[in-house]
């Protein structure tokens, strides 16, 4: 669309002769809000801090447009140039061979796009992004905020109180707490003490899954507080909520719309590698406000800023049940991608294999590569038909993942996405061909983490067969063993 | 920066990796478009198949085909109103999952640099036949202005060829939950400009799915009735 520049306001206008695409008007002025304005209550709702293309808005372009008028609505560049080169204002992508061109029925003109968010809604160079301007939503609080009846354990309770004082500052955070040590009940406290003083709150985390699971755990603890939950096609699209559970991709809908944001897992894809998603949790909070960073098994970099003093941080170094984490033990098995070519395993991996089956416990034996796992399949379903193997872009993951729990199978292959996420009470764990540049330390981390996960089952053996031991799984072994030390040293382990 | 050229998939943004050994040779003035994985995912259109529509004799039922027809089009040629309007259909891919995805992206989310994927094919088409007119199947002013562009056209600009316009769409495209029936007994779906020569004309027209062939054969008729010699089609699948 194109915008005319008249008396300092922006008029949308189809007259190519006066009007211009908004990326190529200088300053977009914002008229002064005019507090007689009887404004729209459901676009507040809809609107703050969100920014939004006009396709998402259910309302007519002259409503929006006076909103503006009144300062009320504000109007964006959906790509702004920078040194004459374009940046993507909601996903902040500047890298050249992520953005076409195309001939634009709404500009008229050859209009430049953003592939990278694509999937959000085409941003383009005639593009608006729209945001609020006005009052934010009142949000009334009932008596009771935290229902929640548990009891933190002594390493949970002083991380908890280390998210309160950081809610309460507008600091940042990293707790790293060891897999199992129950790090969703450390938040509450600190959601609490925000939502008290009427904060906004956001819990982000990569995964659709993660969204799901934790949805009913925060509304079970916070029962009277309008919680959205948000991903990729629900419902809760258009909620204002004083609380808000989200995949890290929806960020990129909200501008400095958080005074808390909590991200999970910021050592797990796509976080990691999606700049963008890092753009969209700096864009989602408030220039004020707190951050709050959960994970197993930091990055060096992060790990080295925590031991230099450079990062606030917090450990919860022992799990829940007061148990250490198990130590992997590291088995040399040769050449065994050689032995798979001729449908064999090392004997040493076999023997490991059939002690588990014979003693009836259930195992996950994690593989690098998918070719490899189903090469390996065949000959491991001699020993027990049942075994199962399972990958990313397997249709039946979820049945699969679902039989194991009910114990329908003893074994289950897969590659490292089951790393993380799943828990299984009673397992041992192996990888074959920990080696694999794709094991790096995290992954390892997170691998081993699966074991002794319940209190009624707090050891399980974790295996690395390797051809080869890495620079990754030492780190990782003395990550482990690191975090373990440190438990007895707090008292948060029993041995 | 990298100081060697990589080239991205289009579809799934994986770094190309350069075709090793002889093949390289034949395929170095031709631009890294999809990777190989992608590229298997397409299926083309190979075998008998019916003469007007394309449709693969291959999946369908004995009892549906006649003689050299399918089912739809034995149909259509047998209704006076509609006979030989349309002289054929050539669809290049077979609509498979991977293709509707693709064609999702690029239709409905907007990304307009997937029309490159589908140059070479319609290259490959125009070295057999050469029509007068170029007519990508329009879509009505609302729809154009929501998606920004039509990727009929889109095509056909990437393949650096040049659209002619005669048809405007005066009936909106929300047809799809309508039966056969109904959508036959529209009365116009179409406008021709008189502005354009279309008589005696060879006319091609182009459109990315052919689901039922209404709209390709109506505005064959239309063209038709205009004077037009002869109108063939091309979808990019079927
Ligand atoms: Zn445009
Ligand atoms: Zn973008
Ligand atoms: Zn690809
Ligand atoms: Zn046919």
């Amino acid at each position: 669309m194109r915008f005319l520049l008249k008396d300092n306001i922006l008029i949308p206008e189809k007259n190519k002769e006066y009007a211009l695409p908004i990326s190529q008007i200088q300053t977009i002025p914002q008229p002064s809000l005019n507090p007689n304005f009887p404004y729209n209550p459901d676009l507040q709702l809809l609107l703050s801090g969100k920014q939004l293309l006009l396709d998402d808005l259910p309302f007519p372009l002259d409503e929006i447009q006076t909103h503006y008028e009144n300062g009320y609505i504000t109007y964006r560049k959906g790509i702004e140039y920078s040194r004459n080169k374009p940046v993507c204002s909601r996903c902040g992508n500047k890298t050249e061979n992520w953005f076409g061109q195309f001939p634009c029925s709404r500009c008229g003109e050859i209009c430049l796009y953003c592939r990278k968010c694509l999937m959000m809604g085409r941003i383009s160079a005639c593009t608006p992004l729209i945001g609020w301007n006005g009052p934010t939503p009142e949000h009334h609080l009932p008596n009771r905020i935290l229902e929640w009846k548990g009891q933190l354990s002594l390493g949970q309770q002083s991380a908890s109180n280390r998210v309160v004082e950081t809610v309460n500052n507008m600091k940042e955070l990293l707790v790293w707490a060891v897999c199992g040590a129950g790090k969703t009940e450390v938040l509450f406290a600190g959601i609490e003490s925000a939502l008290v003083a009427k904060k906004r709150v956001c819990i982000a985390t990569p995964r659709t899954d993660v969204v799901l699971e934790l949805t009913p755990r925060l509304k079970a603890a916070f029962p009277e507080i309008n919680v959205a939950s948000l991903y990729g096609g629900s419902e809760d699209r258009h909620l204002y909520a004083p609380l808000t559970i989200a995949t890290t991709h929806q960020l990129l809908r909200f501008y400095q719309a958080f005074d808390t944001v909590i991200l999970d897992e910021v050592d797990a894809f796509p976080y990691t590698v999606e700049e963008s998603l890092q753009y969209a949790a700096a864009q989602a909070r408030k220039p004020e406000s707190a951050m709050i960073y959960l994970t197993a098994t930091p990055n060096e970099k992060w790990q080295r800023e925590c031991r230099t003093g450079k990062r606030a941080f917090t450990t919860i170094p022992a799990r829940f049940h007061r148990y250490p984490l198990p130590v992997p033990h590291f088995n040399w098995c040769g050449n065994w991608q050689k032995e798979l070519k001729k449908d064999k395993l090392p004997a040493n991996i076999l023997n490991w294999i059939k002690a588990r089956l014979e003693n009836n416990k259930q195992a996950l034996l994690f593989f690098p590569h998918i070719r490899l796992m189903e090469k390996a399949l065949p000959g491991l379903r001699k020993l027990a038909p049942d075994i199962e193997a399972v990958h990313a872009e397997d249709p039946d993951r979820k049945e699969k993942v679902q039989k194991m729990r009910n114990k329908d199978i003893p074994l289950l292959l897969t590659t490292t996405i089951l790393e993380r996420g799943v828990t299984f009470p009673n397992i041992d764990v192996a990888v074959i061909g920990a080696e694999d540049d794709i094991f790096t330390e995290c992954a390892l981390v997170q691998i081993a983490g699966r074991a002794g996960r319940s209190k009624d089952f707090p050891r399980g053996i974790v295996t690395f067969f390797h051809y080869g031991k890495t620079e990754a799984m030492l780190k990782a072994r003395k990550q482990i063993i690191g975090m373990n030390q440190e438990g007895v040293r707090k008292g948060l382990i029993d041995e | 920066m990298n100081l060697f050229h990589q080239a991205q998939c289009l579809i799934c943004h994986e770094i190309i990796q350069p075709l090793m050994g002889w093949r390289a040779i034949f395929s170095e003035e031709k631009e890294l478009i999809i990777c190989p994985t992608c590229e298997g995912k397409f299926e083309k259109i190979q075998g008998e198949k019916c003469r007007i529509c394309s449709r693969l004799f291959q999946f369908l039922d004995e009892r549906f085909r006649h003689g050299d027809l399918c089912h739809d089009c034995e149909r259509w040629e047998k209704d006076p109103e509609w006979k030989g309007y349309l002289d054929s259909n050539h669809s290049i891919f077979i609509y498979n999952d991977f293709f509707k995805e693709v064609m999702a992206k690029f239709k409905y989310r907007g990304d307009y640099v997937l029309a490159k994927i589908f140059v070479q094919s319609i290259k490959e088409f125009l070295w057999k036949t050469t029509p007068d007119l170029l007519v990508p199947i329009p879509l009505s002013n609302e729809r154009l202005y929501e998606r920004g562009f039509n990727q009929a056209e889109a095509v056909l600009i990437e393949s650096g060829l040049t659209p002619t316009i005669p048809l405007t769409r005066i009936h909106s495209e929300k047809q799809s939950k309508k039966s056969r029936l109904e959508r036959i007994h529209i009365p116009q779906v179409f406008q021709v400009d008189h502005q354009i020569e279309i008589i005696g004309k060879n006319i091609l027209l182009l459109d990315d799915i052919y689901t039922t062939g209404s709209t390709l054969r109506h505005a064959a008729k239309l063209l038709k009735e205009s004077g037009a010699e002869r109108v063939q089609s091309l979808t990019l699948a079927r």
